[in-house]
């Protein structure tokens, strides 16, 4: 644990009072220390060569087995993995911290690829619900419909979905962008922090209800707005942004993104006392 | 947690039995210390099969009260001449196991005044009455329930069934889903999720004259139902009203002689994967459990909030 000591040298935020002291030892700042870069090991990562390809028939294996096997593939090298048969198993493909092609032929069940950060996933199926929970980074492509809970909590990357998705997509989304072809159900961007969504079709009751930051762009109708969430102006950038990302998402490509409502936090519910509005607004 | 899962075959009959035991044994994660299957199958239509315990399964886990064995066979003694009062003839009689018994029987009078008469026999319970219905529920997960009463080899239409994780009532038979919707003859429910108005219901319930066996919150459904059909509305209307009518969380089928209907409540809270073609519906709270019949890949999806939906066979 990072020990505690007064600094010398003060940052905007020391400046304005609110604290003064620095952290020391083993920061996440040393740790990634480009000088240092030759001696860094990220746990759980390894060289892969995207040009080494291979299939895995995952029917008869438990999720464990099944992950435990992506691992050891990527450790000798393989940079594309095809699973076979994923038969709505729950929690495969979790955990990647590297770079990777992963294409699942069929349909996951609950917690498919959480956790991870890095790969590309391509989905040829239905997922099931919270897929993609906690993504840090990367990109994943849902051809089918998806559960609820899309995208819960994730913090970076594309997550894509070109069917319907469930209730509660983008719960806690702390950044990334979550793009749906289809129609979302109710709660939709429930008490969002950052980062985007985006649904080209209808959306249920309650959109961004207690979002605290972040944006919904909407294409169809909304069912109702959540508490604090409120109707803000498209901008010309607004637009320039949704086509590129809709032209990336290889969906959507022709969609009239003028006629989107663009919905953000009303920040009525914001609650923080006057001595640390800026550490707050940091830690989302 | 608890699982649930349903099918409907249309315009055809299979193996339901087999078929809900591999969709209700996925789900058996969610929750082994019970298992119920409510399966409608192919009979002449003439008699009435009634299901029906005199005793708990006092087995390993169990929350009941051990009894003595012979008790049993003094409150089947009081069925059968109950049934001779009410004028019902017993065509067939089946005791699979000492507490459970399955009648085929004649009888054309008014349903709840039968019900009422055969189930003031303390430690009596009809599980099921219908003329296609049987419910069947014990302890232990799908497999194990499935082998005990030979279901395997039963043939109908649609079936619905529950796997259940015992939290606010017992781990016995008469907390166990599927419910039967009395005093309706083939009507059965399973739920998952947590009714928070269940008592304020009962007490209204029960002032109507409906009656509840278990204090388990998903048989308030079933009372529900059967209470909103009584009074003239369809079992489509009825569902409907229920997602007002009932508070919290929950999704549940339903299913009646010759339909099966789903419904989710306004938060979406509790998952259903749902599988619709043109001569099967299948659906379940995960998607393991439609694989488990249909392993091809196929086209599913999420019911949106407030949706309900029944289809006939």
């Amino acid at each position: 644990m990072a020990n505690l000591k007064t600094g010398e040298k003060k940052t905007k935020a020391q400046s304005m009072g609110l604290h003064t002291e620095v952290l020391t030892g083993k920061t996440q700042q040393k740790f990634f220390n480009p000088d240092e870069a030759e001696n860094f090991y990220y746990f759980g990562t390894y060289d892969v060569d995207f040009n080494k390809r291979t299939e895995i028939d995952v029917k008869d294996m438990e999720c464990r087995e099944a992950n435990k096997k992506i691992d050891d593939l990527m450790k000798e090298g393989y940079g594309t993995i095809v699973i076979k048969n994923p038969q709505g198993k729950h929690s495969l493909g979790v955990g990647i911290l590297n770079k990777l092609n992963l294409i699942f032929e069929g349909s996951l069940g609950y917690f498919g690829v959480g956790s991870m950060d890095g790969p590309i996933v391509r989905i040829n199926g239905r997922v099931g619900w919270s897929c993609a929970e906690n993504m840090m980074a990367g990109k994943v492509v849902i051809e089918k419909n998806a559960g609820s809970c899309f995208g819960a909590a994730i913090r970076g990357g594309d997550l894509i979905c070109k069917g319907s998705v469930g209730a509660r997509t983008g719960i806690d989304q702390k950044g990334g962008t979550i793009i749906i072809g289809g129609d979302a159900g109710a709660f939709t961007g429930f008490m969002m922090q950052r980062g985007r969504i985006i649904i080209l079709g209808d959306v249920g009751i309650n959109l961004g209800d207690s979002m605290y930051d972040g944006t919904i762009f909407v294409g169809g109708k909304i069912g109702s707005f959540g508490s604090d969430a409120v109707e803000a102006e498209l901008t010309d950038s607004d637009q320039d942004w949704l086509k590129r990302k809709l032209k990336v998402a290889e969906i959507g490509e022709n969609f009239d993104v003028s006629k989107m409502t663009k919905v953000v936090a009303g920040k009525k519910l914001w609650n923080y006392d006057a001595l640390e509005p800026t550490e707050k607004k940091g830690a989302i | 947690m608890c699982g649930i899962a349903g099918l409907i075959h249309r315009g055809n009959t299979s193996k339901v039995g087999f078929e809900l035991q591999g969709m209700l044994q996925a789900l058996k994660h969610r929750g082994e210390d019970s298992t119920g299957y409510a399966l409608y199958g192919k009979t002449d239509g003439q008699n009435f099969i009634m299901r029906f315990k005199v005793g708990e399964n006092v087995g390993e886990g169990s929350t009941s009260v051990m009894e003595d064995v012979s008790v049993y066979d003094e409150r089947k003694k009081i069925v059968d001449g109950y049934l001779k009062d009410l004028g019902a003839t017993i065509v067939k009689e089946e005791r699979t196991l000492p507490y459970s018994l399955r009648y085929e029987i004649q009888y054309d009078k008014d349903l709840m005044e039968f019900s009422q008469k055969i189930e003031s026999v303390p430690g009596v319970e009809i599980l099921s009455m219908g003329k296609s219905l049987e419910v069947i529920k014990d302890l232990g997960n799908a497999e194990a329930v499935c082998k005990r009463y030979s279901l395997d080899k039963v043939e109908g239409t649609h079936a619905i069934g529950h796997a259940r994780m015992a939290t606010e009532s017992g781990v016995d038979i008469k907390s166990a889903h599927p419910f039967w919707g009395y005093p309706f003859s083939d009507v059965s429910v399973v739920h998952n999720g947590q009714l928070t108005n269940y008592w304020n219901n009962r007490r209204v319930l029960e002032n109507k004259g409906m009656r509840f066996m278990s204090e388990c919150d998903s048989e308030l459904i079933a009372v529900y139902l059967a209470e909103k059909m009584r009074n003239g509305a369809t079992l489509e209307e009825g569902m409907k009203e229920s997602l007002m009518g009932l508070d919290g969380v929950f999704t549940y089928f339903v299913a009646t002689k010759d339909s099966l209907g789903m419904a989710k409540d306004t938060m979406a809270a509790k998952p259903l994967v749902l599988y619709e073609s043109d001569d099967l519906v299948a659906m379940g709270s995960e998607e393991i459990a439609i694989r488990s019949i249909l392993p091809q890949e196929i086209d599913t999806y999420d019911p949106f909030d407030g949706m309900v939906k029944v289809w006939q066979i």
